[in-house]
């Protein structure tokens, strides 16, 4: 029995012109397909890497891998205030510029230049090339053509982006409808912040396929809420408020479980105590007006929107006024880094940091299950033994994610004019 | 010397579960026997539970060093509830050799 209102199609699904046959996994189980989404997907669009208050004053800097992209780029604030991203190699000879003690660990810290451990070449924080040692020895060196190679950056509600595509267009038109639509939330007041990394044993794409839908939630985590209420929310199933799409981007719109719950006795002991939980604080900070692209079905129930910013950047807004932010970063066909920041109004008192503790650690224990299932699922699609999988209505992004991801490989191939190793088709 | 405030010093036998960082509080959590984090959830919830008035007057910033002590001493509780109230067990069920560690968190 539905319990929302779908499209007049019938179904999500069809509403979004998606096709309606099972699925192939093959996107996910070969190093080739990966190496064309590094060269067709995260080498040509916006990819978020953190956001502002990471560079709270000039001099300010953060690393960030990105083996997706087949570099490490820095991310400075200039003198000016600015916003500088340089991929992290010295001119010289290649060293990578900025690490400390592990080069393939990322860093950040304040300073007023960059100066390569190899050679002690130095550069300001808008690139330029200011000190050679033994500048004589070499041979009609002109520094002004070997400052650091850039890369385009751009800010859009807090959030800072790369791009490697010189011809890429504007962040803001390359996050079109569903980033207008919650330009104006108060992110800027949530600066309290938690942040987890896990190496995940699965395509990066599957985790966002667990993300994207919330049909497995009343099964696979079924022991995290009391055993009344676990039987309750099986026998419901899970549905949708709402879906959207626009472009390669998507959003899913969901009711919100337990926020504040109705009868207490439904909670665990902890959760009643200090009035929290999975889905947040129970009791909301006011943040003032929430913008048009939250709850867009505008529900009493709702309770949770969770953005896909395609490739890799999800954004849940929390009906309890906080967020978080997923990223999942490939580092081969099998493996990603999952990273998960929760942002939260800054805790007034000890019992509000505790109330957010809560909803941290609840999140982490969730993961962990989370997690460990997708390694399972990498396991077996790797086997090759089965290769069509039927996927339901409230999987939808799931194929809208796969197609748009097959598509801009097909676009990349064809611009490249080589014959398309990849059908479009999902 | 006391590691909590005085009214608070039935929980000082507990005081190793003052941990500063939610990686050191799990990784206790984990190394510990089921009948310990049922001894420490025992003492504590029933303080936690009688301390939210408490708790609410102690501003976050320039908390003293007792008070920060009980923060850390309940947030290793907020951990450990996870055993003691579903799991029957430290670790997640079904999470495997799979691990999330914190990169980022408040201080305190």
């Amino acid at each position: 029995m539905a319990h929302f209102t779908k499209p007049a199609e019938g179904s999500w699904t069809e509403h979004f012109g998606l096709a309606t046959a099972p699925v192939s996994y093959d996107d996910s189980t070969s190093p080739e397909h990966y190496r064309l989404e590094q060269d067709a997907i995260f080498r040509r669009t916006w990819l978020n890497v953190g956001r502002v208050e990471q560079l709270p004053k000039p001099g300010s800097f953060f690393t960030k891998e990105l083996d997706a992209a087949k570099t490490s780029v820095i991310i400075v604030k200039n003198k000016d205030g600015e916003l500088r991203a340089y991929h992290n190699v010295c001119r010289h000879r290649g060293n990578k510029l900025v690490w400390n003690d592990f080069p393939r660990e990322e860093t950040d810290g304040t300073c007023r230049q960059f100066t390569c451990k190899y050679h002690g070449w130095r550069y300001d924080l808008d690139g330029n090339l200011t000190f050679v040692q033994q500048e004589e020895e070499f041979f009609d060196l002109d520094k002004s053509k070997f400052g650091l190679a850039t890369i385009k950056v751009d800010v859009w509600a807090g959030f800072i982006f790369v791009t490697f595509d010189p011809d890429a267009g504007d962040l803001k038109d390359y996050l079109g409808r569903l980033g207008a639509g919650i330009e104006d939330y108060p992110f800027g007041l949530m600066t309290q912040k938690h942040t987890y990394r896990a190496e995940i044993g699965s395509n990066w794409k599957l985790f966002i396929d667990a993300f994207m839908e919330f049909y497995h939630a009343p099964v696979l985590h079924a022991k995290q809420a009391v055993s009344e209420e676990s039987r309750k929310l099986q026998s419901y199933g899970y549905e949708a408020l709402s879906y959207d799409v626009d472009g390669p981007h998507a959003m899913v719109s969901s009711w919100g479980g337990m926020s504040p719950p109705k009868d207490e006795s439904m909670v665990k002991p902890i959760e009643r105590v200090l009035r929290s939980g999975l889905f947040g604080v129970w009791d909301a900070p006011d943040v003032g007006e929430l913008p048009e692209g939250v709850n867009p079905a505008r529900h009493p129930a709702w309770g949770v929107d969770s953005f896909l910013f395609f490739p890799n950047f999800m954004l849940l807004l929390w009906k309890p006024n906080w967020y978080l932010t997923y990223h999942y970063w490939p580092t081969s066909y099998n493996t990603h880094i999952f990273e998960c920041s929760l942002y939260f109004v800054p805790p007034a008192n000890a019992y509000e940091r505790l109330q957010q503790e809560l909803a941290v650690v609840t999140f982490k224990e969730y993961g962990l299950q989370d997690g460990n299932t997708l390694e399972a699922t990498q396991t077996m699609i790797e086997s090759g033994a089965v290769d069509a999988f039927p996927l339901c209505d409230q999987e939808v992004m799931l194929r809208h994610l796969h197609t748009v991801c097959r598509r801009y490989i097909a676009d990349y191939e064809a611009s490249r004019g080589g014959a398309s190793l990849v059908s479009a088709a999902s | 010397m006391a590691t909590f405030p005085p009214q608070f010093a039935d929980l000082e036998p507990f005081a190793d579960w003052a941990l500063p960082s939610e990686r050191d509080r799990y990784g206790k959590r984990i190394t510990s026997s089921m009948d310990e984090l049922q001894a420490f959830y025992d003492a504590a919830f029933p303080r936690l539970e009688d301390s939210t008035e408490y708790l609410k007057g102690v501003s976050v910033d320039g908390i003293s060093t007792e008070d920060r002590n009980l923060l850390w001493l309940f947030s290793s509780l907020v951990t450990v509830s996870f055993p003691v109230e579903s799991w029957r067990q430290a670790r997640v069920p079904d999470s495997g050799a799979s691990s999330i560690d914190v990169i980022v968190e408040p201080v305190p």
